[in-house]
């Protein structure tokens, strides 16, 4: 038998529900980094215990580890200036073409170090939490990355913190291009991104039957928020789909965004 | 402050931080393919123990916390929460609360169910959640998540009052000024 108190809580709790769910989408957007700051705390005590596990971890490395990893961050540093020669040349070369095609020259990428602080809630998006935010000069849509490839992009920002968007969320389609055929696609979400498999699925805007496995997908540059050219994952195996109008493709991700402690966000 | 107030303080400080924990853990994520979600299995330890005022606060809050830390929109985890509460509240003095397989079941119904009606109300929005056969595996994986977490939270909080509860004065029937001394002239103090 309910009694007042609970016909109370029925209506109480409905009333919030409408009031919640009508809110104007930048309202609800504020409350919810408002409810989200009763767990800065929390998030400020893991980031410290994170890098003190870490200082003390470097601590307890014996000597002649951190030697040998020295001589081989030395060797690999002198190898990537090499490479950064190469591409400062083809970089220069790039600009002078696309002066004399009179096209907007290529900016550099300006990028900055974030942590991966958490990740959501639920199982039911792909996103994550970094520890940069508005103060840091973070903002929406910028894009996310590691050195294999894209993540994804800034889909809400705070003043400490940011949430990413990883590529296969529902609020993060990617224009992407074959870099073997130049065969343009987008990758949406759907039931190959479901999981943590590190598979998405994408469409291609053709039938394109030279599409195969092992090929690169790379970001096209179209749509405006992703600049071309970044991994985004090789493809598994590929099918034309209904009517044989266009053809869909699973990609393996470049980045394991299950394993994601650190990235670097690109900033104008 | 009475042990009410502590247990009830106690309550919401540990569904805060199981919805804190939904969001770290990686490894334990990857391995079992879905977050550490516990809070279904707080809920149904609130609707069990205490009355409908806690046990709607407890939803609410939860519900709320974990859509500030998720993509979802602010208040669509609030609805199955409350729900579970409200349901297990109403029904309370039918379930075998103090039965530890009782417990377990409940917490499995209770991370099935509010999951369930979760992905419901997210397919019915404008955006489409993540969801394929591996759900079939990730609704499962939650139940069993919270099965287990159901007991250990009554275990946890049984706990915590036997801390910090007065203990229990036993009397026994034996005092030492009516002791009788057995001899060759029996007498009694």
């Amino acid at each position: 038998m309910l009694k007042r108190p609970h016909y109370l809580a029925i209506g109480g709790t409905a009333l919030l529900l409408l009031a919640l769910l009508n809110l104007p989408a930048s309202v609800a957007e504020r409350l919810k980094l408002v409810v989200s700051g009763s767990f800065l705390p929390l998030f400020g005590l893991r980031t410290a215990a994170h890098s003190f596990l870490d200082r003390a971890s470097f601590q307890l490395l014996p000597r002649s580890v951190l030697i040998d990893e020295l001589v081989r961050i030395r060797k690999e540093n002198a190898d990537l200036q090499i490479t950064a020669l190469q591409g400062a040349e083809a970089l220069t070369e790039n600009t002078r073409l696309r002066a004399a095609l009179a096209t907007s020259p290529r900016g550099p990428w300006n990028r900055r170090f974030a942590r991966v602080i958490g990740r959501d809630s639920t199982t039911w998006w792909r996103t994550l939490r970094i520890d940069l935010g508005s103060r840091d000069g973070v903002q929406p849509n910028q894009v996310v990355m590691t050195a294999q490839g894209l993540v994804g992009r800034i889909s809400q920002v705070g003043l400490t913190h940011s949430d990413v968007a990883l590529v296969g969320d529902a609020e993060c389609g990617v224009a992407v291009a074959v870099r073997e055929t130049r065969d343009q696609g987008i990758i949406k979400p759907g039931q190959a991104s479901s999981g943590e498999g590190g598979m998405v699925e994408m469409s291609l805007l053709q039938n394109s039957p030279e599409v195969m496995a092992g090929q690169t997908v790379v970001t096209s540059g179209l749509g405006g928020v992703f600049p071309a050219g970044i991994p985004v994952g090789l493809v598994q195996d590929s099918r034309v789909a209904e009517g044989g109008l266009f053809t869909t493709a699973r990609l393996r991700l470049a980045v394991p965004l299950n394993r994601l402690d650190e990235v670097w966000v690109l900033q104008p | 402050m009475n042990l009410h107030r502590l247990s009830i303080a106690f309550l919401f400080l540990v569904t805060w931080l199981a919805v804190f924990a939904q969001t770290q853990f990686f490894g334990i994520r990857q391995w079992l393919g879905v977050p550490l979600a516990l809070v279904p299995a707080l809920v149904s330890y609130a609707a069990l123990t205490h009355g409908i005022v806690i046990t709607s606060a407890i939803s609410i809050l939860a519900g709320l916390w974990i859509d500030s830390l998720s993509a979802s929109n602010l208040g669509v985890s609030v609805a199955p929460h409350f729900l579970l509460g409200f349901a297990l509240q109403i029904r309370r003095h039918l379930i075998l609360r103090d039965q530890r397989y009782a417990q377990f079941w409940i917490g499995f119904g209770a991370g099935v169910s509010v999951n369930l009606l979760v992905l419901l109300l997210l397919s019915a929005g404008s955006r489409e959640p993540l969801s394929g056969w591996f759900t079939l595996w990730q609704i499962p994986m939650l139940g069993l998540l919270n099965g287990v977490a159901c007991p250990a939270a009554f275990r946890l909080f049984d706990a915590l009052e036997r801390t910090f509860d007065y203990r229990p004065v036993f009397q026994s029937s034996f005092r030492s000024d009516r002791e009788t001394v057995r001899g060759r002239h029996d007498r009694i103090h």
